[in-house]
């Protein structure tokens, strides 16, 4: 059973600060000085700069590599090759998905951009200078450019490198039940199906991945400042990389530029720039360009989707049947839990409650940037959301019902939560007729429609789209969901001072989310010391404790959650405490926030600043001294966020162009720690989803050539494009979350590209439009209404 | 070659090469590492800086071109060592999540309402339009920019509170590097 609540109380004065309060963040002191400091910013004594070369063609054979010229040219300190690296047993190395992944090319290049060689030199400019001198002869091999392609029979093989491997598969997986859908689909009055492709995509945040390696060539210490968004999990991948012990290994990940999936992989660069300061002794840094970024960097999405919804002719939904196949490039390289070879099943059947679902994905190497992330998102739930939405959208098409009154009718009811999906997995919590409903009534959704039928009238093309979805973040649990082994649970350690002020440090670790400012809120919120009082730190791995990092949402479902877990054991330990100055037995003790007082006697009281100066000076006898503890969080269930988005479109019939007029977005992440920063999360979402539905997709042609490889090919929205939107709440909490939370930087990116994709769609739905692959270019739309014409 | 360029206020003379890029010179050498890089081809606008007041993208500027000019960079905004109205509009209005293209979008930003004290939304999506953000969907970057003009339009109208112009704020300085 799911409760939803308006938005509750605060439960601390704005003095304390603690969840609920749209607190101004910390970290923008820095920012708007100009004060970050991301990896870039570092210089060290007798730093070394490092630039690659990189692989002009997507599929050739490495003959010959000639470095004397550069490595004569003055100014350059060395030259690595794949052959140097493999001396040391660095030129391969393992990936967070199980995979293998060449560092440097010793046999053959893979994929256009790919790394084949690196200059150490002085200057960053001589670096690049001297990549012009490398002479590389290359044999060309025929390119696979399409995973159709790669699993023809006759496919070159790309992992040639791989023991046993004779095709260029790169996983199958299965999930739900295969007989119970058939036999729906047998009963069912209606099927309808979508062929849709969700292009190949980019993270591409605004700073490019790089990092500074610093190995002490006396005490054998290495640092490396890094855009990593999982600083331990990267530690002990280089412990095993590198073979050198971890506890000599410090990943420092200073502030960074944005991440979404792009700063979870190992990327060769930071292997090689480590293995050459290990070599010379001295820092070496390393900084991406652009274009490097997007040709190499994890790319997401690029799933081949075949989707079927089986339905009664009144509109019941029985039965869903799934067949993917997802374009992986050369080294399956994203960060994916061992389990779940292509994640998405989660919740592949939507907010809706069918009988039977079944979902067959498979994988393909083929020679492009490997990959792929989950940009924006949990194990690739975007694909999944994206196909449901546009379903369900066509079978109303089909059937003759109102999209809306569709999605109504087979909503999971709030009654049936936990609700155990076809596939095996349990929603926490939902109540998605309520938000449904909210968002059609701020948009008056019945008058829209008399408007479409009036504009239609008129030869004006006026869409309404809704995406009523459902998504899944906050991996663990541990038993379920591990990173290249790692159980994917999440830590926070709180230490409260002798005068009361606070450090909490984290295993996960902010691109850009405000975790200081909103961890600080949950401390604030369960200690009742102010959130100004309590200093986040994160990212370093020699100060913080272990674990998996941030993406997937998990830092406010996991991280979050270890943190109010050891607030309240210090909380306990406080109570021992304040009972021993009070000289009350614990139980006798009332908490208000900041303060514990005797019960039925508010005056005799002592504060939590009290408590911990007792913790050091005065601490009761078999009692620990100190106020300090640290916890790690293992998640009983992910968590589910929904919400319902509604946009609405002018679409010019004349050029394919679309205009979204307006974009109403309900979501509902159960409790919001701080509803500024949840809008700010929701707003970048909702940019990044009207980006894939409408410019951004970076292809290839024949021969493996990106297309896409700078911002001039690789559109980004700018203010000018960018929709104003709409937001709405509910807050449903999960029910197993210690503050109720359930994460919110993903949602958007999640929920709104079928949004955008079937407001267009249904501009043209009189038409007989029914799919338009994304990016929905002007193009696309245009050629879609002119064949609508020829029919 | 040498150059002498006027950043922040204070002036620099260097011996550079050539190719040397604006951006380069200052993080580099001048170790002003608030100009960001982010793509190298004048797209995403993290490295746009004023010029003489002007916003210019100085990843495509070469230093030797800023010779005998006046760079105002993140750095110089404050205004006797407080933050500017437009510095205090982003942190209020929550402007910026990963702080990468703050500071351009800023110096984008204070350039606009030295021409335009009160610019509606659409001219200042417009001024904004050379300038990337992936975290925001610039609809807080908007707020900001209007806080900003409030604020300095209050701070005229109240005498004696009247906030300190850039050209006032840049009073130079002789400093050799």
């Amino acid at each position: 059973m799911t409760t939803t609540a308006e938005p509750g109380a605060l439960s601390t004065p704005e003095s304390i600060g603690g969840i609920g309060h749209s607190r101004r963040r910390v970290e923008d002191e820095r920012f708007v000085q100009g004060a970050g400091h991301y990896v870039d910013d570092i210089t060290l004594p007798g730093m070394l700069h490092m630039a690659i070369l990189r692989a002009p063609m997507a599929h050739a054979r490495l003959v010959a590599i000639d470095t004397s010229e550069a490595a004569a040219l003055p100014g350059v300190v060395a030259v690595v090759t794949g052959d140097l690296l493999a001396q040391h047993k660095l030129a391969w190395m393992p990936t967070l998905s199980g995979d293998t992944e060449a560092v440097l090319v010793t046999d053959k290049v893979r994929f256009q951009g790919q790394e084949v060689a690196a200059v150490i030199a002085e200057d960053p400019y001589i670096a690049w200078d001297a990549l012009e001198l490398i002479d590389v002869t290359y044999e060309q091999l025929t390119p696979v450019v399409t995973p159709q392609q790669a699993l023809m029979p006759d496919a070159p093989l790309i992992r040639d490198d791989k023991e046993g491997q004779t095709d260029n598969r790169c996983y199958s997986w299965e999930s739900g039940d295969k007989d119970a859908t058939d036999a729906a689909f047998a009963k069912a009055d209606v099927v309808v199906s979508l062929d849709t492709h969700y292009p190949r995509s980019h993270p591409s945040p605004l700073e490019t991945c790089g990092c500074v390696a610093d190995v002490n060539g006396v005490t054998g210490q290495a640092t490396v400042y890094m855009t990593s968004q999982a600083p331990h999990v990267h530690r002990t991948l280089f412990a095993i990389v590198a073979g050198l012990p971890e506890q000599n290994i410090r990943i420092v990940s200073p502030d960074i530029g944005g991440g979404f999936g792009n700063k979870v992989p190992i990327y060769p660069g930071y292997v090689v720039a480590t293995a050459a300061s290990l070599l010379l002794g001295k820092p070496v840094k390393w900084v991406e360009t652009r274009t490097e970024n997007l040709i190499s960097t994890g790319f997401a999405r690029d799933y081949h989707m075949h989707g079927e919804l089986a339905l009664t002719k009144d509109g019941k939904m029985l039965a869903l049947r799934v067949k993917m196949l997802s374009d992986n490039g050369a080294f399956f390289a994203d960060a994916q839990p061992t389990k779940f070879r292509a994640g998405l099943f989660h919740i592949v059947t939507g907010s809706y409650d069918l009988a039977a679902a079944h979902v067959v994905t498979e994988g393909a190497y083929t020679n492009k940037a490997p990959g792929g992330v989950a940009y924006r998102c949990s194990f690739r739930v975007t694909e999944a959301s994206y196909l449901i939405e546009r379903l369900v959208q066509n079978a109303a098409y089909e059937l003759g019902i109102d999209p809306a009154d569709l999605r109504m009718r087979n909503f999971i009811k709030p009654e049936q939560f936990p609700y155990t999906s076809p596939t095996g997995f349990i929603y926490d919590s939902g109540a998605y007729a309520t938000g449904l409903r909210k968002a059609l009534d701020e948009v008056d959704y019945e008058a829209l429609r008399l408007e479409q039928d009036q504009a239609r009238a008129e030869g004006r093309l006026v869409g309404i789209g809704i995406a009523s979805f459902t998504e899944v973040v906050g991996a663990g649990n541990h038993k379920d969901y591990d990173i290249a082994g790692l159980k994917m649970f999440d830590s926070a350690e709180l230490r409260v001072h002798p005068t009361g002020k606070a450090i909490l440090k984290l295993g996960v670790k902010s691109q850009g989310q405000g975790h200081e400012t909103t961890f600080a809120q949950i401390v604030a919120n369960e200690l009742g010391i102010p959130a100004g009082d309590v200093t986040v730190r994160e990212g370093d791995t020699d100060n913080t404790p272990y674990g998996l990092g941030t993406y997937a949402s998990r830092s406010t479902p996991v991280g979050g959650a270890a943190t109010a877990v050891i607030a309240r054991k210090l909380r306990d330990k406080a109570r021992l405490i304040a009972s021993h100055l009070l000289e009350a037995a614990p139980q006798d003790l009332e908490w208000e926030p900041g303060r514990f007082h005797v019960k039925g006697a508010p005056d005799r009281g002592v504060t939590i600043q009290e408590i911990a100066f007792a913790a050091y000076t005065n601490p009761p006898d078999g009692v620990e001294a100190g106020l300090e503890g640290v916890h790690y969080y293992d998640p009983p269930n992910m968590t589910y966020p929904f919400g319902s988005y509604v946009v609405v479109v002018d679409v010019d019939p004349h050029t394919g162009q679309w205009h979204v007029r307006r974009i109403v977005a309900l979501d509902d992440c159960g409790v919001r720690i701080n509803p500024m920063i949840v809008d700010g999360q929701i707003h970048g979402g909702l940019t990044e989803g009207y980006a894939m539905s409408s410019m951004q997709f970076i292809t290839f042609d024949d021969d493996g050539n990106c297309i896409g490889s700078n911002y001039m090919d690789y559109m980004i929205p700018t203010a000018w494009e960018t929709p104003r939107f709409e937001l709405l709440q509910t807050v449903t909490p999960s029910p197993h979350h210690p503050i109720g939370a359930k994460g919110i930087g993903e949602s958007a990116t999640v929920g709104s590209p079928a949004a955008y994709v079937n407001a267009v769609i249904d501009a043209l739905s009189h038409l007989g439009v029914r799919n338009i692959d994304m990016p929905l270019t002007p193009a696309r739309v245009w050629a879609a209404i002119q064949s609508s014409r020829m029919r | 070659m040498q150059i002498t360029v006027t950043v922040n206020g204070t002036t620099h003379t260097s011996d550079i090469e050539p190719r040397v890029l604006l951006a380069d010179y200052l993080r580099r050498i001048l170790g002003l590492t608030g100009t960001h890089m982010g793509c190298d081809t004048t797209s995403c606008g993290v490295c746009t800086v004023l010029l003489d007041g002007k916003p210019v993208k100085s990843c495509t500027v070469f230093a030797v071109q800023a010779d005998g000019r006046a760079v105002t960079t993140v750095e110089g905004l404050k205004q006797d060592g407080s933050l500017s109205a437009v510095q205090r509009g982003f942190k209020q209005e929550h402007g910026l999540q990963c702080g990468f293209c703050t500071p351009a979008m800023m110096l984008v930003a204070t350039a606009l309402l030295e021409g335009n004290p009160d610019p509606n939304e659409d001219e200042i999506r417009w001024a904004i339009s050379g300038n990337l953000c992936r975290c925001t969907g610039y609809m807080n970057i908007v707020k900001a920019i209007k806080w900003a003009a409030n604020e300095r339009k209050t701070a005229e109208a109240l005498p004696g509170q009247r906030t300190v112009s850039l050209a006032e704020a840049e009073e130079t300085q002789e400093v050799t590097a």
